[in-house]
């Protein structure tokens, strides 16, 4: 059995996503003595990108550099990716569970027919047997899960496994692989970006998040300032985003978006159960809102009962002295 | 054109979730198409109506599901397929049903495949993507809009929030998202045509496979319930001096700031 555990890489904006540090950890979570190999596939930048993925605990790193692959397509990276595979002959690969590693895992899995458990938020070792643990039920329940014949192949989901501290002093090789991409039949015509800048909701450690008690898109703006001042994303209940006081992207539930940041801050939320499916994992939540009885505060570990657009700018101004201090 | 939906029953959205001897207690609950699954049923009508030619739903799952094909069969579907694993296959995984499905299309003239993006229960979304690969398709996941124009399709896919603008070529399998469309509820002269509609069963013997190719990659060790959050604490006094003790308590206990 080959001793290597392939990590594939993934960047946003030319950088790389941090549940690649993540995974990065996974992979040296299953085997501490693993030869842990980078993959990381584009068109430009590739070395800086290599580098990182090293500064994080990569022992080697595989770059697949082509101008068919300059945006993500899963034909493009599922070639370059199976061509790293047959390369390398590892015995686990792990990436996160992001839009691009739902797409392409399946995908890699079906063509090499192999098993391959997704979005696990735990990974140990028990008995020599790798055991996944990941939320079924829209996280209502987890299971234990093992793959039972070939390569251990998972995703994990962003801001679960913690990622090794960055350290400059690691060093590794990083080789090129030159790999022959046929033409695609999918090709991406444009991208237009509907998510906001900066944060990105589903890798945030801090999390505010408006409902319909936030009353209108202006409602949001008290939202935004707590967001910024915490360093975190805002997101939304379902009912903020049908009333159109934001956009579907930041939309936090059951269908939406999956989070598990350091601190979900609820405002305005009743926490209706499919909205809980997107966020109860949270480690710690604050929930604002006038209703006492509102359900949210059932899963809340701090709660506080008043208007939130007193409550919201007071705790925004709170945090902005504790963070002059 | 030869349009096919996968479609799964999971829980309704609104069950509490109890497990006995590590298994996931289903008596007595309500089962419902699973909600992705339903954009693909409308989008595959609305397709079907534009473009001409059949819907058929295809299930892999147990006797129970053909309520849930009768319901899709109710919105406009023409046919379904309900391929019942439950005397044959002790414990599926995505890559056992993907086997089924593979043979079951083998014979089949297809443009076209929609699914939901996820299914609610097990959420690993691998089926839809892992049975494109086996068939030689092209696919896109997580869609909110579909045009088909002779043999390109022109598709806006959702990456986390983002927007990708698509092309692609038949045949192809997508996955349905969010915002694609709002899927209609059944009206009462379809419930009445459903009942006279074709849905077939099959059972593994009846495709072109053997039951030792249908061992599952993965095994599921245990089922658990998350711990039971303790009761959080509502904090009292002037709303001033709530949000210091809040900012204290996230500093000193939760220790988050």
């Amino acid at each position: 059995m080959s001793e290597k555990i392939l990590v594939i890489g993934e960047s946003r904006d030319g950088v790389l996503r941090n549940v690649t540090f993540e995974a990065i950890a996974a992979a040296k979570k299953i085997n501490a003595d693993a030869e842990v190999v980078g993959v990381i596939c584009g068109s430009e930048n590739l070395n800086d990108l290599a580098q990182e993925m090293i500064y994080y605990g990569a022992d080697r790193i595989v770059t697949v550099k082509n101008e068919k692959l300059t945006s993500y397509t899963s034909e493009g990276y599922g070639q370059a990716v199976l061509a790293v595979i047959e390369d390398e002959n590892p015995y686990g690969i792990i990436m996160g569970h992001t839009a691009v590693g739902k797409d392409l895992t399946p995908k890699i899995a079906s063509k090499l027919e192999v098993g391959l458990i997704s979005d696990a938020v735990d990974i140990h070792v028990d008995g020599g047997q790798t055991v996944f643990t990941r939320p079924i039920y829209s996280g209502k329940a987890f299971e234990k899960k093992v793959i039972t014949d070939g390569l251990l192949f998972a995703t994990i989901r962003p801001n679960n496994i913690p990622a090794l501290d960055r350290d400059e002093s690691r060093s590794g090789n990083v080789e090129e692989k030159s790999v022959e991409i046929s033409d695609l039949r999918t090709v991406i015509k444009a991208v237009l970006r509907k998510a906001s800048e900066g944060v990105d909701l589903s890798e945030a450690k801090v999390v505010v998040a408006g409902g319909r008690g936030v009353k209108s898109a202006d409602g949001f703006k008290p939202l935004y300032e707590l967001a910024e001042v915490l360093g975190g994303a805002v997101g939304a209940s379902r009912g903020a985003c049908d009333a159109d006081y934001c956009d579907y992207s930041l939309q936090i539930g059951q269908t939406g978006k999956v989070v598990t940041p350091d601190l979900y801050i609820a405002v305005g939320i009743s926490g209706a159960i499919q909205h809980l499916a997107g966020m109860s994992n949270s480690k710690v939540i604050v929930a604002i809102n006038k209703d006492p009885e509102a359900n949210i505060f059932n899963v809340a570990d701090y709660g506080i009962v008043g208007d939130l657009f007193e409550v919201v700018p007071m705790l925004t101004e709170e945090i902005k002295k504790l963070k002059g201090n | 054109m030869n349009i096919y939906v996968l479609l799964k029953k999971t829980f309704d959205t609104e069950e509490k979730i109890s497990v006995s001897n590590g298994r996931i207690e289903d008596d007595g609950a309500e089962f419902i198409i699973n909600p992705y699954d339903e954009y693909a049923v409308e989008e595959a009508i609305k397709q079907r109506d534009e473009h001409g030619g059949e819907v058929t739903v295809v299930t892999v799952g147990d006797e129970d599901s053909e309520k849930q094909l009768r319901t899709a069969l109710a919105m406009g579907a023409d046919k379904a397929v309900l391929i019942n694993t439950e005397d044959d296959l002790e414990d599926g995984d995505q890559y056992t049903t993907v086997k089924i499905l593979e043979a079951f299309f083998e014979d089949k003239d297809v443009d076209l495949i929609l699914a939901g993006n996820v299914a609610i229960d097990e959420a690993s979304g691998q089926v839809g993507p892992r049975l494109a690969e086996r068939l030689g398709f092209s696919y896109v996941t997580t869609i909110t809009s579909l045009a088909i124009d002779g043999n390109t399709a022109k598709i806006d896919k959702d990456v986390e929030g983002d927007v990708e603008k698509v092309e692609t070529t038949l045949p192809l399998l997508v996955t349905c998202q969010q915002g694609l469309n709002e899927p209609r509820y059944p009206s009462l002269p379809g419930i009445m045509k459903a009942k006279k509609k074709p849905l077939d069963e099959l059972e593994i013997d009846d495709l072109d496979l053997d039951e030792d190719e249908l061992e599952p990659k993965t095994k599921t060790i245990d089922i658990f319930l998350p711990p039971q959050k303790e009761a959080g604490r509502v904090l009292n006094g002037e709303l001033e001096d709530q949000v210091k003790e809040l900012v204290s308590l996230l500093r000193n206990e939760a220790k988050v700031l």
